[in-house]
C-alpha cells in the first residue's frame, strides 16, 4: 500500500463518517473566533436554541477592530466597539474563554494560538478567517471558514468536508543571507499564482523550509491562501516540538511523551504520493516586493515594473494595466526607485518576536527618513510585545522614528483608526495588496519586516542587503 | 437557506480575473452584527465615487456611472459573469451575504476560490464553473444584446441562452441536494450525533490531549 501524506494522516484521523456523496463529516478540535465573523454565527445559535458542542475547544480574542494606539478610552468608532462588545457578550453568555481587550494575552488570533499552545500538531483548527493556514506550520489542518461554518462548528464540532488534492512545494537548497520566509513564500506566489493551490492543501517542504524557524513557517503557511491553498502545512521536527513544549495549552507531563509519539509521525511518508509537485530553487530567490494588486504581481528588489506590453494573455495584460494605473507605477520602472510615505510591521503574517528583531536590526542606529509620514510596529500579541520591550527592541525602534502600537490586525486590512489615506503608498509585511485593503485608494507593496524596515530609513525600496 | 430550483434573468459582465472579496464587501461593513442589509455596499469602492462608511445614506452618494452595475441595462441583474479565482482573498461570509442581498442568485465564472466557493452555496448562491472559450462567448454575448437573459436549471444542470442552445455545468452531488432542497447543514450534521460522541469517545483514548 502507498504511503500518505500529511494532509492524508491528518484527515484520516478526523473523520467522523463518511456520507457516501464525496464529502465527510470531519472532527474539529480547535476553534478560534475573532469578534468579526462570529457574532451572526452566535446570534444562528440563539435563534435555533442551541448550545456549543464543546465548550473548551474554541478560544476568542478580539483583534480586527481593536485600536493599537492608547486603550484606556475603549473604542472610539461606536460601530467597532459594539462588535467588540458583542463578542464580549457572547463568550460570556456561552462560557467561551476570550483574552480581552485589556489582556497581556490579547492579540491576532493567528499568533495566540501557537503561543498559547492552542494549537497543536495533529489538529484540526479553524477560524473565521482565511489565514487560518498560518497554524498548518505546526503538522496541523487548518484553514479558514465562512460564519455559517463557524456556527456549525459551534453547534456540532464538525464540518462537512470534501477531501482537497494535496500538493507538495519543495523549497530546495539554501537560501542566500537576507532572505525570509516572507520572500520565500512571495516568491512561491508568484511562480504558482493566487489560484495555483485552488482545491489544494499545499505541503510546503524540502531544505529551506526545514531551515525555518517555526516563525518563519507560520509566515509561508499564513500565505498559502494567497496562493489560493485553504490549507498549507510543514512535517513536524524536533523544532515544532521544542516550540509547543511548556505553553499553558500544551499537553501536561503525564500526556507530553504519548503526544510526542504521536506527532512524530506526522510527515507525508516517503512513497506518499502528491496530485502535483512544485520544485522551487531556494538560491535564486531574491527579496521580494510587489508591484500590483494581487499577491502573485510580484518580482525581486532588483527587477524592475513588469511591462505588460510583454504580456500575452489579454485577460492579464488588462489586469496589469489596472493594477499599474491604481497602483500609480510605470512600467519598467526600477523597483528600488520607488518611494514610500508609511511604513506597517506588522499583521498575522509577520508581527512575530522574530518579526521585530529583524525589523530593529535595520532600524539600529538609523532614523526613519523625512519622506515617511508614518512608520509603525504593530506586535502580534500583548506577549510579544512585552517579550520585545524585554529585549529592549522598543527602545530601538523608537529611536529611529518608529511608533510603537499595541497588538492588533490594524492596518493590515484597516478596520480600525490605522489605515492609507487614498494614493498613499506603503510598504507593508501584511498579506494582501488588494485595491483598498489598507484604506480606499491606498498602494500596498509586500514585502519582508526586514526590507519594510529597510524602506522606512531610506525612503524608497532597498536591497536590505545593499545597506 | 432559499432553494434554488431554476432562475430566468439579465446577466451582469464582471469583466476582471481576480476579483477579491475585499471588493466585493470592503471592511468597513464588516463592523455590522448582521447577515442583512450588505446589498447597496456591494462593491462599494467600484459603484460609488465617494468614500462609503456604514449608516450612510446610499441614496445620496454620488454613483460611478461607468460602473457595470449602474449601468441601466444591468438594472435588476440576479446572474453575475465573472472571470477566473473570482472570490479569492479573505474567508468573509458577508461577501455572498451583500450578492445575495443585491439580488444575485448566480456567479458564472471559470474558477472560484474555495472558500468563497463553499460559503456561497450555504447562502443559497449558485456558482457555476465554464471553460475559458464559453466565458469569453458569455462576455461577447451580454455585451452585443441589451437585456440578455440566461435561463439556469439546476435539476438538469442546463443553462439555456436567448437563441436556445444549451450550454451543461457541472456541480457536486451533495451541494446540489442542499440548494434544490434549501437544506441546514446543522440540522443534518446533528443527525450524526451518536457518530460524533462515539469518536469524540475513541479519541479521548487515542489522543487524550486534544481534550
Amino acid at each position: 500500500m502507498a504511503g500518505k501524506t500529511l494532509y492524508e494522516k491528518i484527515w484520516d484521523q478526523h473523520v467522523v463518517r463518511d456520507n457516501g456523496d464525496g464529502t465527510a463529516l470531519l472532527y474539529i478540535d480547535r476553534q478560534l473566533v475573532h469578534e468579526v465573523t462570529s457574532p451572526q454565527a452566535f446570534e444562528g445559535l440563539r435563534i435555533a436554541g442551541r448550545k456549543l458542542w464543546r465548550v473548551d475547544a474554541n478560544l476568542a480574542t478580539p483583534d480586527h477592530n481593536v485600536p493599537t494606539t492608547d486603550r484606556s478610552k475603549g473604542i472610539e468608532d461606536p460601530i467597532s466597539r459594539l462588535q467588540v462588545e458583542t463578542l464580549d457578550q457572547n463568550c460570556t453568555d456561552f462560557g467561551v474563554t476570550e483574552f480581552k481587550m485589556d489582556d497581556i494575552r490579547q492579540g491576532i488570533v493567528h499568533v495566540i494560538g501557537p503561543e498559547q499552545g492552542a494549537t497543536l500538531p495533529g489538529m484540526t483548527v479553524v477560524c473565521g478567517d482565511s489565514h487560518t493556514s498560518t497554524h498548518g506550520a505546526f503538522g496541523a489542518l487548518a484553514h479558514g471558514i465562512g460564519t455559517s461554518e463557524v456556527e456549525h462548528v459551534m453547534a456540532t464540532q464538525c464540518l462537512v468536508q470534501a477531501k482537497s488534492k494535496t500538493m507538495l512545494v519543495s523549497v530546495n537548497g539554501k537560501v542566500n543571507a537576507g532572505i525570509t520566509a516572507k520572500d520565500i513564500v512571495l516568491a512561491i506566489i508568484g511562480e504558482i499564482g493566487t489560484a495555483g493551490g485552488t482545491g489544494y492543501a499545499i505541503e510546503f517542504g524540502g531544505d529551506a523550509i526545514r531551515a525555518l524557524s517555526m516563525e518563519g513557517r507560520m509566515t509561508v503557511c499564513n500565505m498559502a491562501i494567497e496562493a489560493g491553498a485553504r490549507a498549507g502545512m510543514v512535517a513536524v521536527d524536533q523544532k515544532t516540538i521544542d516550540f509547543v513544549k511548556g505553553r499553558p495549552y500544551s499537553p501536561k507531563e503525564d500526556q507530553w511523551e504519548q503526544a510526542v509519539k504521536a506527532w512524530n509521525e506526522l510527515h507525508s511518508d516517503a512513497d506518499a504520493s502528491f496530485d502535483t509537485i512544485v520544485n522551487i530553487d531556494a538560491a535564486n530567490i531574491k527579496p521580494q516586493v510587489t508591484w500590483g494588486t494581487s499577491p502573485e504581481m510580484v518580482v525581486g528588489i532588483n527587477s524592475k515594473v513588469p511591462d505588460p506590453a510583454n504580456e500575452k494573455d489579454a485577460v492579464k495584460r488588462e489586469g496589469m494595466i489596472a493594477a499599474l494605473k491604481y497602483m500609480g507605477l510605470t512600467a519598467n520602472t526600477p523597483m528600488n526607485e520607488i518611494e514610500v510615505d508609511k511604513v506597517f510591521i506588522g499583521s498575522c503574517t509577520n508581527s512575530r518576536i522574530e518579526d521585530i528583531r529583524a525589523a530593529a536590526e535595520v532600524a539600529k542606529g538609523r532614523k526613519v527618513a523625512s519622506n515617511i509620514k508614518l512608520a509603525m510596529v504593530v506586535p502580534g500579541s500583548g506577549l510579544i510585545k512585552q517579550q520585545a520591550e524585554k529585549e529592549g527592541l522598543d527602545k530601538i525602534l523608537i529611536e529611529a522614528g518608529f511608533e510603537w502600537r499595541e497588538p492588533g490586525c490594524s492596518m493590515c486590512l484597516a478596520m480600525n483608526a490605522d489605515r492609507l489615506e487614498p494614493q498613499e503608498r506603503c510598504a507593508s509585511t501584511s498579506n494582501r495588496n488588494f485595491e483598498g485593503r489598507q484604506g480606499q485608494g491606498g498602494r500596498t507593496h509586500l514585502v519582508s519586516p526586514a526590507m519594510a524596515a529597510a524602506a522606512a530609513v531610506t525612503g524608497h525600496f532597498i536591497d536590505v542587503q545593499d545597506m | 437557506m432559499e432553494k434554488f430550483i431554476s432562475l430566468k434573468a439579465i446577466v451582469a459582465p464582471m469583466d476582471r480575473p481576480n476579483v477579491d472579496t475585499d471588493a466585493i464587501i470592503p471592511k468597513q461593513f464588516l463592523k455590522s452584527i448582521k447577515r442583512t442589509g450588505f446589498g447597496p455596499n456591494l462593491f462599494d469602492e467600484w459603484r460609488y465615487l465617494d468614500h462609503g462608511e456604514p449608516g450612510m445614506d446610499n441614496a445620496k452618494r454620488q454613483l460611478n456611472e461607468d460602473f457595470v452595475l449602474n449601468q441601466p441595462r444591468y438594472h435588476g441583474a440576479q446572474i453575475l459573469l465573472a472571470r477566473e479565482n473570482f472570490g479569492c482573498g479573505s474567508s468573509r461570509e458577508h461577501a455572498p451575504w451583500a450578492l445575495l442581498d443585491y439580488g444575485f442568485r448566480v456567479v458564472i465564472a471559470p474558477s472560484f476560490a474555495d472558500i468563497f466557493y463553499s460559503n456561497s452555496f450555504k447562502n443559497g448562491i449558485l456558482l457555476i464553473k465554464l471553460e475559458t472559450g464559453v466565458i469569453d462567448n458569455l462576455f461577447n454575448d451580454v455585451a452585443a444584446t441589451e437585456g440578455y437573459e440566461l435561463i439556469i436549471d439546476l435539476e438538469t444542470q442546463i443553462i439555456t441562452k436567448p437563441d436556445g442552445s444549451t450550454v451543461k455545468f457541472d456541480v457536486d452531488e451533495f451541494r446540489k441536494h442542499r440548494l434544490l432542497n434549501g437544506l441546514d447543514d446543522i440540522g443534518l450534521t446533528l443527525q450524526h450525533t451518536d457518530d460524533i460522541k462515539a469518536y469524540e469517545q475513541r479519541r479521548r483514548t487515542e489522543a487524550p490531549w486534544l481534550f
